[in-house]
């Protein structure tokens, strides 16, 4: 049963990102969109920890979201793909369930 | 009318909620009262003045030009806290190049980006009486 989860609150002002890392499953995946898209970035204080969630996750992130906030995408963690409003459908409807961590 | 020291703290990242074109509107209502304007970028607000926003993916209308307006309504002391743009990965190179012309030197132009520390920003706080967060 393979969920996707969808974020959408900056890792860096709320915990529902953190909180979601801690209850997503293996094989589980996780979107970022809206304010969360900034955890897309390698080098900060929490992009570890969005690693080794990607150990057994994976993670995509909404582009457009990342480049209306001036951040590009050779700067997200390897292994992190980006996708547009097409691929976000095409996610929910992937992923046998969706769980939104507002 | 008196002018008071106004300083509106932005600490959240733009687009994903209305905070920050919010804080920008009121800015700008403030200066047009005179008023000693200054901004405080900490947290997810320095997102607001990154370089590059292109909100094209999203809809939504890109105001970021608006924050290079400011220092023609003299609103030119735009204080950005290192340690936020540290623990995000980002450097001053990241953020748009905001400067004001001084009247008072021919016109020359003058960046509006003051960089400071924590502490330097608790100082800088301290220093206002009107504080507005967004």
């Amino acid at each position: 049963m393979a969920m996707l989860h969808i974020v959408n609150k900056s890792p860096f002002e709320k915990v529902s990102f953190r909180s979601c890392l801690n209850h997503a499953k293996a094989g589980d995946s996780i979107l970022m969109i809206e304010d969360a898209a900034v955890g897309a970035i390698d080098g900060t204080s929490f992009s570890e920890k969005l690693k080794a969630a990607m150990a057994d996750k994976t993670v995509y992130v909404l582009g457009g979201d990342l480049a209306a906030r001036g951040l590009s995408e050779d700067r997200m963690i390897d292994g992190i793909k980006s996708v547009d409003y097409a691929g976000f459908v095409d996610l929910t409807v992937e992923n046998e369930t969706t769980q939104s961590w507002l | 009318m008196a002018t008071k020291k106004f300083m509106f703290v932005n600490r959240k990242a733009p687009y994903g909620t209305a905070y920050a074109l919010e804080s920008l509107e009121v800015v700008l209502i403030s200066a047009a009262f005179e008023q000693d304007v200054s901004l405080a970028f900490i947290d997810d607000g320095v997102y607001q003045i990154t370089k590059g926003q292109d909100t094209t993916g999203i809809g939504q209308k890109n105001f970021s030009n608006t924050y290079k307006a400011l220092g023609d309504y003299e609103v030119n002391k735009l204080y950005v806290e290192k340690e936020s743009l540290e623990e995000r990965g980002l450097t001053q190179d990241d953020l748009m190049d905001l400067v004001w012309e001084d009247e008072d030197d021919d016109w020359a132009e003058k960046p509006s980006i003051i960089m400071v520390s924590r502490s330097e920003m608790a100082d800088v706080m301290a220093e206002q009486e009107v504080t507005l967060s967004f």
